[in-house]
């Protein structure tokens, strides 16, 4: 955290518009615009995938026709035009590079600009890049660390082709492709994401990490992520992105699926800083993600997310504790400043006798946005003894933004032990002249009262994560006060 | 050190300082008392650059500087405090936190480096002692869950912290039972000297039975009406503060 000195943040500070706004030309290979079962098939080609995949994304295609988009959430957007989006989009420097040295400098360039240059990402101790960019996998460093306890971190593509079993056995069975209209069209559609399959009774020595990034105008970006953690293994899995501005709105729909079995481990952490649109509300990513996971007797799953970016937020990373003694955590910052809409939560789904639940959640509201939390507990009438413990906290910035918060509570059996706990604050101009008293600035202020008011999850986030997350918090809610 | 001349100042165009005149100077302690809606708060805030109060007339000099166009953030860093009648709660930020930020901020200020870590825990442990304060309650929340006497007394620990030049004291003894504010009031007399200057703001006397002030003034209706020695205080202790009322309005 010493290392991130005040002058950085000034410097940031500098560049109010999104920071990461540039567009990197690199030749690539799109698909016309427009989805039926044709471009369904060509993705499938174009993987090289087997014909049991094929037929997957084709059944997932059927049931997605028949959906419509769902409207509950406390969201308003123009609904994106499906048949206006190209599905596939690769950057063309193919084949897979063995080092770093043959990747395109062009792509490099980008890396570096948003800083996580993979020179430096390979001398990072104990942290393996599985970067995405554009939908396809270009570099996987650590691999043969990963290797030797039999850990498997590589792209979906490649999983499917050389893990077919697992990935056969596992996908979908967490979300299935009915679940919703998000997650069938990514069934349908998915291009690329990652694939983890942690060996029974083995610590994964490092955090995983991947980089997403929408890179092609006018492409949807359909990541598919599947974490196994066979019995009694521990893995930690973290996943930032960001993204380029872009004046028409880019559409994100990924599915992320985690199975933690007996008395595995999986802690999964986001920062996502997408593209929030400018302060006009023009522009931004639509973020509908559909992440849940499954957890079997005495596993254990936590989603630790902080979200910034995004012109519209759809998400709920969820838990299925389907084992007795199963525990489920989610720990949230959700951040919405201008014309910001975000509508995230969890759902905590108790089946097991004396499984845990932990709901946290911070939502920050600037500007004109509007931020609400929607959460489920559901205690299902044989779990007994199950316990859930919630609190929802929203921090309110000026007049004009909006915090909602719709807890959802079912419980079907009488032991189940219930606390639900909710505050509404608002950063006070008493508590800035506070801080400007004390030769603080309102700037400085508003960062450590949204640090202070954030410190639960943030603590949750690994070291440098946590660092970029602060930074992150900062940057968004700049000028949103006085 | 401060030096204020007729003084008007208004929040929401309601006028509530009308022609303030005062001159503090280095090692003088100086008390302003009055009844409740005479302007003594505003005043403070005043002086601290708040930014709802709008000065229309008049001049603050702080340091034979006129600090008017100042930011409240720049008037603290040239070593001005304000005490709290009120002390503001931020969650999740400890005492130790709060005060790193505001010395390190202050020093930025000045072009100076951030202060290094062991110095810093050498300043507050050196602080904390001379004000009695257990250093478990400085890894507390600011303010949350203090009682009022814990509130003053991290007000008093900030001010030993940041060590201003002028120290304004915002009914410091307001919520204060006996012992509190004997505390509050020794940790006052430990920090002042020949260089810095204390004004404290009171409603009742008692509190300047422990900081003894070199002045007394009385404001009423937003002026200063009456000026005297600290024998002053007693006497409005004891007749209230109607006789000042009578004595304006014949």
């Amino acid at each position: 955290m010493s290392k991130y000195t005040e002058d950085d943040l000034r410097e940031e500070l500098k560049t109010k518009e999104y920071e990461y706004g540039f567009y990197t030309d690199i030749a690539s290979e799109t698909f016309p615009v427009g989805l039926n079962e044709d471009i369904v098939r060509a993705i499938s080609l174009k993987k090289e995938e087997p014909e049991w995949m094929t037929e997957w994304r084709l059944e997932s295609f059927r049931i997605w026709q028949d959906m419509i988009e769902p409207e509950w959430a406390n969201v308003h957007y123009e609904k994106p035009d499906f048949q206006a989006i190209s599905y596939y989009s690769a950057p063309n420097s193919k084949p897979k590079y063995d080092s770093l040295d043959e990747v395109d400098p062009e792509l490099l360039e980008t890396f570096n600009k948003l800083g996580i240059s993979l020179d430096e990402q390979k001398k990072l101790a104990g942290v393996a890049m599985d970067v995405v960019v554009d939908s396809v996998s270009v570099a996987t460093t650590f691999k043969k660390t990963l290797a030797e306890k039999g850990i498997i971190f590589c792209s979906i593509s490649e999983a499917i082709k050389e893990h077919p079993e697992l990935v056969k056995k596992y996908i979908g069975t967490v979300v299935p492709q009915k679940d919703n209209f998000y997650a069938a069209l990514n069934s349908a559609v998915f291009s690329d994401g990652s694939f983890c399959y942690i060996p029974k009774g083995v610590k994964c020595p490092m955090e995983l990490s991947t980089y997403f990034r929408i890179n092609q105008a006018g492409t949807g970006q359909f990541e598919r992520t599947l974490v196994i953690a066979d019995e009694g293994s521990y893995v930690s899995y973290l996943e930032g992105c960001t993204a380029p501005s872009r004046d028409e709105n880019q559409l994100h729909a990924a599915v992320v699926e985690l199975i933690a079995l007996d008395n595995a481990e999986i802690k999964y952490s986001t920062v996502q800083n997408w593209f929030p649109g400018n302060a006009e509300g023009k522009g931004g990513v639509y973020n509908f993600v559909t992440k849940r996971g499954l957890c079997e007797t005495n596993a254990k799953i936590s989603w630790t997310q902080v979200e910034t970016g995004s012109a519209v937020t759809w998400k709920y990373p969820s838990c299925v504790l389907k084992g007795d003694n199963a525990i489920g955590e989610f720990y949230s910052i959700a951040v919405t400043n201008n014309y910001q809409q975000a509508d995230t939560g969890t759902k905590m789904i108790h089946l097991g006798k004396n499984t845990k639940s932990t709901i946290i959640s911070k939502g920050i509201s600037a500007g004109k946005s509007q931020n609400s939390y929607r959460g489920l507990v559901q205690i299902s009438p044989r779990a007994e003894n199950a316990r859930n413990f919630s609190q929802c906290d929203s921090l309110l910035m000026g007049n004009e933004c909006g915090a909602h918060t719709f807890p959802y509570i079912e419980a079907k059996n009488k032991t189940a032990q219930i606390e639900h706990e909710a505050t509404t604050s608002k950063i006070g101009e008493d508590q800035i002249f506070y801080c400007n008293q004390r030769g603080i600035d309102t700037e400085k202020a508003i960062a450590l009262i949204v640090n202070g008011f954030s410190k639960d999850v943030l603590n949750k986030l690994p070291m440098e994560f946590a660092v970029e997350a602060q930074k992150l918090l900062e940057i968004s809610l700049e000028g949103s006060v006085g | 050190m401060l030096k204020i001349n007729n003084l008007h100042a208004s929040v929401e165009d309601k006028a509530i300082l009308k022609g303030i005149n005062l001159e503090v100077k280095p090692g003088e302690v100086h008390a302003i008392m009055g009844p409740n809606g005479s302007g003594k708060s505003t005043l403070s805030s005043v002086i601290a650059g708040k930014e709802e109060y709008e000065v229309t007339d008049g001049e603050i000099f702080f340091d034979q500087e006129n600090i008017e166009e100042l930011s409240a953030e720049e008037r603290a860093h040239k070593g001005i405090f304000l005490s709290f009648q009120y002390p503001v709660e931020i969650p999740g930020v400890s005492v130790t936190n709060f005060m790193k930020t505001a010395i390190n901020e202050t020093r930025k200020a000045k072009g100076l480096e951030d202060m290094p870590a062991n110095e810093m825990l050498k300043l507050i442990r050196e602080k904390s002692e001379l004000l009695e304060i257990d250093r478990k309650f400085l890894s507390r929340s600011l303010n949350e869950g203090f009682s009022g006497g814990e509130k003053k007394r991290n007000e008093i620990f900030q001010m030993a912290m940041l060590e201003p030049k002028l120290a304004i004291l915002d009914e410091t003894d307001s919520g204060l039972d006996i012992d509190a504010l004997r505390i509050v009031a020794n940790g006052v007399n430990k920090l002042k000297s020949k260089d810095n200057a204390v004004v404290v703001i009171t409603h009742y006397q008692r509190l300047l039975d422990y900081i003894v002030p070199d002045f007394v003034h009385v404001l009423y209706n937003g002026r200063i009406v009456k000026s005297g020695g600290k024998e002053l205080a007693h006497e409005l202790e004891e007749k209230g503060y109607d006789w000042i009322k009578e004595e304006i309005n014949s």
